[in-house]
């Protein structure tokens, strides 16, 4: 065998041969798929800002659990997750509202108070993890769950894709269509919230918004179909989070930060490409 | 749905239909109703509430009254087919959404990212060939031409082939050669399928050329009948200055 495959072969097996090592990877095999498939329509339906307000709300989520005395708050954050989700789907469908600024306004707020309730005598520090988050304390419980909610979204997305593609396109002309465009949209938020919730303390508060959206963005440069969108979204997600868990490895940096730096310069890679094809 | 026969019985009753918003009244006691094998023109001044009016009965927005759907032996069709050719869509056009998957994402397939059944493909390149744009098929929907889009649009909305057609202001962005060659289709299909249409246009002349009955709104119904009849009222001069 060529000595540098053997080396690579190696290092990978040297890896893989740290437990913690071994789930970050397997947990990224199925993070990638995802945030891939919630991506797709978080893109289509100009959301990116959307999820970025809900990461940030992340915060007051932890906030309330804390303030209740919860060990782990995750509980707390989901439910402050779909509360917000859904009173913005509310507010954007109300009209004469202009949605970024709406966003914004909930976003900062749920950011500030998050961070008011956290730092009350100065003890912010202990929750500085959340903001860059850490995959390499991910535990088998842990992937357990996130295998469970993989099958669990991807069971929704064949119910609810073709819907949700439909009204994406016209919600009028979906309604027409016996699409109940408004069930379809909370259904989709609500996922969107759980998920990201779920994975932030893995993923960090800070960078799990791009996750969700720069492979999808990646991808769209280059797709002209439904189904190019899709799965190249599922490639440049799985390049980008297995890259990103093997930077940290190797060069001790943040997993979440790593894979979402791949991310991106795979999206000007693609973007270099949609220019070159014009 | 099955093809109305030309009998004209089969009718969609409007009764009493209004629609608030808060303290706001967008149309109220709007009473009208429109034949099968019929081209009914909504028309009425900008925010006369004829979008309102047609949100309502496509069951999108909230209202009180009635919307009945009558076969021609006066049964109740209970559920309706409703196709929809929306107003110019704002939508964004890198969205990687193919001709194709606009159309089997409408029906009850598998999710459009995954292979797709043979039988169905085909009906549909059928149906978009009827429709004199099967050449479009896999372009993205954001590369269309107005004209080429609103065949699409319409292509979707009849099939299944519906009981009531709404057309909303389809010719917005369509040049001359297009809006003929879709209005051409329109009647056509009319003639042949005798569903219902509601069409919604400022196009008076186009209106005056395939229309068969016509409805004037401001909140409520001012003028109905006749094409002739209802231009030739005071209310229609006052509305559009002619």
């Amino acid at each position: 065998m060529n000595p540098m495959v053997l080396n690579l072969y190696g290092g990978m097996v040297s890896f893989l041969s740290y437990d913690f090592m071994k789930y970050a990877f397997l947990a990224a095999i199925l993070l990638a798929p995802l945030f891939a498939l919630l991506g797709t329509m978080a893109v289509n339906n100009n959301m990116a800002f959307f999820s970025d307000a809900l990461g940030h709300s992340a915060f007051t989520g932890i906030g309330i659990g804390v303030l209740l005395g919860m060990k782990e708050p995750l509980f707390s954050m989901l439910a402050f997750g779909i509360f917000l989700s859904i009173t913005i789907t509310k507010v954007k469908a109300a009209q004469g509202f202009s949605t970024d600024t709406i966003i914004s306004v909930f976003s900062s707020a749920a950011m500030a108070l998050g961070i008011v309730i956290l730092s009350r005598e100065g003890g912010f520090a202990k929750f500085s993890g959340y903001l860059i988050g850490d995959i390499l304390t991910i535990q088998p419980k842990d992937i357990i769950t996130i295998a469970v909610m993989l099958c669990v979204v991807y069971i929704i997305w064949m119910k609810i894709y073709n819907s949700l593609l439909l009204v994406s396109v016209n919600r009028s002309l979906a309604v027409s269509r016996g699409v109940k465009a408004s069930l379809v949209e909370n259904i989709f938020v609500i996922t969107v919230a759980v998920v990201v919730m779920v994975s932030i303390r893995w993923i960090g508060i800070l960078t799990i918004n791009s996750l969700l959206i720069l492979p999808a963005a990646a991808a769209r440069n280059i797709s002209k179909n439904a189904a190019q969108y899709h799965w190249l979204t599922l490639g440049i997600g799985m390049i980008s989070s297995v890259g990103g868990v093997l930077v940290s490895y190797y060069m001790g940096t943040s997993a979440g930060a790593s894979m979402v730096l791949i991310a991106a310069v795979l999206f000007f890679v693609t973007y270099s490409i949609s220019k070159c094809q014009k | 749905m099955s093809i109305h026969n030309r009998c004209g019985l089969c009718r969609i009753d409007i009764s009493n239909l209004s629609v608030y918003s808060g303290e706001d009244i967008l149309i109220e006691n709007i009473n009208m109703d429109f034949h099968c094998g019929q081209l009914t023109a909504l028309i009425g001044k900008n925010g006369a509430g004829k979008t309102t009016l047609i949100r309502a009965i496509l069951g999108e927005r909230k209202f009180t009254g009635k919307i009945r759907y009558q076969r021609h032996d006066n049964q109740e069709i209970k559920r309706p087919i409703t196709g929809y050719v929306p107003q110019q869509l704002t939508f964004d056009k890198n969205m990687p959404v193919s001709v194709m998957d606009f159309m089997l994402a409408g029906k009850k397939n598998p999710p459009v990212w995954l292979r797709q059944r043979k039988a169905e493909k085909e009906h549909i390149l059928k149906r978009l060939e009827q429709m004199h744009c099967a050449h479009v098929a896999n372009r993205k929907l954001g590369e269309l031409s107005g004209g080429e889009l609103q065949r699409v649009l319409l292509t979707a909305a009849t099939d299944p082939m519906p009981d009531l057609l709404i057309l909303d202001e389809p010719a917005s962005g369509v040049d001359a050669a297009g809006l003929d060659l879709f209005y051409k289709t329109v009647s056509e299909l009319r003639n042949q399928y005798h569903m219902a249409i509601l069409l919604v246009s400022h196009d008076l002349d186009l209106i005056r050329k395939y229309a068969d009955k016509v409805v004037l709104i401001n909140k409520t119904v001012i003028e109905q009948g006749e094409v002739a009849e209802v231009f030739a009222t005071d209310a229609f001069r006052e509305s559009f200055g002619r």
